[in-house]
């Protein structure tokens, strides 16, 4: 286990450095700079910002200053937001995308797993027909489609939640819910089918017969075996939160990091576009992992080593 | 032993989800219990302001919070005339170079007196290479300003001389007459010397802010809302009404809309084209002009835009009024001309545009006439690799594909259409990559300079390649006189050159759409985008 997991590490490094190192590249091959405008500047004055943000320096220089500041966790400064730091904007923005990922997370997996049981307990009845239903559009609606109808109909229709804005709970419950859509309808298909599978099984017939109450059966034999599945989604699922966030984030106006993702790439904002490249490639490694471990404690019969074995 | 581990897991990601969820919420506790007599407002400027440091910002939302926070030597009024403000009163010298600026007693919101040397600071942080501020250009009417910013002058050069805590002393490179107007803008604004250079970034939160506005920073959430609340120390604090002035930081212009009509905002800039029609029916939409100009560049440096005669055809070609109409559909000004109206001219009472007329029409048979004599009768010969090129988003692509359909209809010519990310089309421009380019240029100030000195040879924003000789002569005479009547003279002297050289296409002008709750009055909206909320009010 400790040999998988410090080879597990190893190997998350590397991407790390490969992702990074080809977005700093990539980033300055496209065209266009943090200060180029429509409106012209000077040629001193455009001479004196890259002097100060070393822009002149070869771009050689600027990754390998790069990567020594990154390895201190010094991000630099934003290019846009003048007197601020990429550290600035991440501890601003973390809490808050952090919140709004929780919370869907914690939605998706209670919403996802309670309405899988029911259609699975309940299947080819109205409740069944009634969850695939929904699990049906969740999945084929994207998420900017679903947060917008519930902007309008929900927040400004029926004036049950604000629209837009951030600072209050009642802030959080429609962004939320738009981001969770996706994320329940996967979890919702996932448990039931499995639910279904498990259902079948010989142990359960087992358990049925030696009059073992329906509640006992579902929750300790059935649903934990259900779940494996499950586990699997959620490598997929950190992903689609973290980058789900971005659409979201945007027509709610949360303060989020999110944004950042997409918008430092059209300021040409480098230090912020390595930033959240950094970031977010972490996460999803760390997430990874952390998922592969989960395994090992949901079935007792996979085994992480560091060889493989027939 | 398995379960127990499960109940672990179980438990702890339980934990780290509700610390997320605590941590995210808890910080920002939103109370806004409404004392009685209060006044309050919200607006979305449209975006988180890059920076507040009035030297550092160069951008329309950024302005208009600074607008509302800071006070120059001079303020814009409702005709974007400038009246004394900070100065108690000044004097300018016979020839035009030297100004001396007596300000009045009045403090930082900090309680600190405003100083002469305050100006000075600000002023020369603006110009100071290391700094390396994008709009240290709007200084450089100021003697070695220039050469300073370039590294050719030392610091003691420049013209900003503080001779006592209340005398300031510019001298200038050239006659500007628009000089006072200048000192309007944020790029003039002083900051508080002693305490910003007790408090490195200063300006970037709530509790270190201090500016000398109508308004203070009360707290200021990045990305999301600036409150402001009336300044008790602002020297004609008795004229301020508003007791909290909100700047809701809303990038989609749909999130922002939603959140007007839901009730969330008092008011809004940047309307969504498809809003517009339905805003104007329902009687909410408003408008006020804009300093701006929307044409398209021809590369005169390609066939076949290097004939006049050809860019003239193509001028004239296009109906404006439709094009507007069924696909701008902001209410926007046909354009036959370069510089926009509200600019005002020598002659009292009369605006540059109202003086030098329209330069030409929009006229079919001339068009075609003119397409023949460059060697291209009805569209024949036409080169075949002809593109409209034009900057993502926005109407910038129902613009070009309706005036694709008018030459094609009108001319029996066919261009191709290309569209390019934000800032690769930026450098396409700049590159003369393209054939006929889509621009569109808002004034800096309030004088037609701010669009006529554009076009002079290798000008950074000329970007068509076209270079006339007497174009040039008559800019270079205009920026050397202070006297109003030769200037405007030799300006409209050079608009008809550059109107029958036609490098650039007008289309329209622009106006500024918005929309604002009835019971707010008394906001002032200047042509360059700025909104004054000092008189503001909210009757309800």
């Amino acid at each position: 286990m400790a040999r998988y997991l410090i080879g597990r590490i190893l190997s998350a490094i590397f991407v790390i450095w490969l992702v990074v190192t080809l977005t700093f590249f990539l980033m300055h091959a496209i065209p266009g700079g943090p200060f180029s405008s429509e409106k012209v500047l000077p040629d001193q004055v455009m001479a004196n910002i890259n002097a100060r943000y070393h822009l002149n320096d070869p771009l050689s220089k600027q990754y390998f200053d790069y990567m020594n500041n990154m390895l201190h966790f010094n991000f630099g400064p934003t290019f846009r937001y003048e007197g601020r730091t990429v550290n600035d904007l991440f501890a601003a923005g973390m809490p808050k995308t952090g919140a709004l990922g929780g919370l869907a997370t914690v939605i998706s997996l209670i919403g996802g797993t309670v309405m899988g049981v029911v259609a699975a307990l309940r299947q080819n009845k109205t409740a069944d027909y009634f969850v695939t239903f929904l699990a049906t559009i969740g999945i084929s609606v994207p998420s900017f489609v679903i947060a917008t109808f519930l902007q309008y109909y929900v927040g400004y229709k029926l004036h049950w939640f604000p629209p837009v804005g951030w600072g209050e709970m009642k802030n959080l419950v429609l962004p939320a819910a738009a981001l969770s859509a996706y994320p329940i309808a996967q979890i919702t298909r996932l448990t039931r089918t499995s639910m279904l599978d498990t259902l079948n099984q010989d142990y359960i017939r087992t358990a049925k017969a030696k009059g073992l109450p329906g509640y006992v059966i579902v929750f300790r034999h059935a649903l934990r075996n259900a779940l494996i599945p499950v586990v699997t989604f959620l490598g997929p699922f950190f992903a689609y939160i973290l980058t789900g966030n971005f659409v979201i984030e945007f027509v709610f106006n949360i303060p989020g990091i999110g944004q950042f993702f997409v918008t430092s790439i059209s300021n040409r904002d480098y230090p912020v576009i390595m930033g959240t490249t950094v970031l977010f490639a972490t996460l999803l490694v760390t997430f990874n992992l952390l998922v592969d471990m989960a395994y090992t404690i949901v079935d007792p019969r996979i085994k992480l080593t560091g060889r493989k074995e027939a | 032993m398995i379960r127990k581990k499960k109940w672990m897991a179980t438990v702890l990601s339980v934990a780290v989800i509700l610390g997320l969820v605590v941590t995210g919420c808890g910080s920002t506790g939103g109370g806004n219990a409404a004392a009685p007599k209060e006044m309050k407002m919200s607006w979305n400027p449209g975006a988180e302001p890059k920076t507040l440091d009035p030297q550092m910002s160069n951008g329309i939302p950024e302005a208009i919070v600074e607008l509302n926070l800071f006070e120059g030597l001079t303020r814009l009024d409702k005709d974007s005339k400038p009246q004394k403000a900070l100065a108690e009163s000044y004097t300018v010298s016979p020839d035009g170079l030297k100004y001396t600026f007596k300000l009045r007693d009045s403090k930082w919101s900090n309680g600190d007196p405003v100083k002469a040397s305050d100006f000075k600071f600000a002023w020369m942080h603006a110009l100071d290479p290391e700094a390396a501020a994008e709009y240290s250009y709007q200084l450089f009417y100021i003697k070695n300003a220039e050469a300073y910013n370039g590294k050719k002058a030392k610091a003691d050069d420049v013209g900003i001389k503080v001779v006592d805590e209340k005398t300031l002393e510019v001298d200038l490179e050239a006659p500007t007459p628009y000089f006072l107007s200048l000192t309007a803008f944020p790029t003039y604004y002083p900051v508080n010397e002693k305490w910003v250079k007790a408090n490195k970034d200063w300006n970037t939160k709530a509790e270190t802010f201090v500016s000398n506005g109508p308004f203070k920073m009360k707290s200021w959430a990045h990305n999301d809302k600036i409150v402001a609340v009336k300044n008790d120390n602002y020297w004609d604090a008795k004229n301020v009404k508003l007791t909290e002035l909100t700047f809701n930081l809303v990038e989609d212009g749909k999130a922002a809309l939603t959140a007007f009509e839901a009730g969330q905002l008092d008011g809004m800039d940047n309307i969504p084209v498809q809003d517009i029609d339905r805003l104007r029916a329902a009687g909410t939409l408003k408008n006020t002009p804009y300093l701006g100009t929307y044409y398209y560049r021809f590369n005169v440096t390609r066939k076949p835009f290097d004939d006049p005669r050809v860019r003239q055809a193509l001028t004239m070609a296009i109906d404006r009024k439709t094009l507007i109409d069924k696909v701008v559909k902001g209410g926007q000004t046909p354009a036959f001309a370069y510089t926009p109206g509200g600019i005002p001219d020598a002659e009292a009472g009369k605006t540059f545009r109202q003086v030098g007329g329209d330069y030409f029409k929009e006229d079919l048979a001339k068009a075609k006439e003119l397409l023949a004599q460059a060697g291209y009768p009805d569209g024949k010969n036409w080169p075949d690799n002809v593109s409209i090129l034009y900057n993502a988003g926005a109407s910038h692509e129902t613009i070009a594909q309706a005036i694709q359909d008018m030459w094609s209809k009108n001319l029996g010519i066919k261009v191709k259409l290309t569209s390019q990310e934000w800032k690769v089309y930026q450098q396409s421009e700049q590159k003369l990559q393209y054939d006929v380019a889509r621009a569109g240029w808002i004034g800096d100030y309030v004088d037609p300079m701010t669009f006529m000195d554009m076009f002079v040879t290798n000008g950074g924003n000329n970007q068509t390649g076209w270079s006339n000789a007497q174009y040039d002569a008559d800019i270079k005479k205009a920026k050397s006189t202070g006297d109003q009547k030769e200037r405007m003279t030799a300006m409209h002297d050079a608009e008809k050159i550059l109107m029958t050289e036609m490098p650039v296409m007008p289309i329209y002008f622009y106006v500024n759409n918005y929309v604002a709750k009835d019971y707010i009055k008394g906001i002032m909206r200047s042509p360059l985008g700025f909104i004054d909320f000092k008189n503001a009010t909210v009757e309800k």
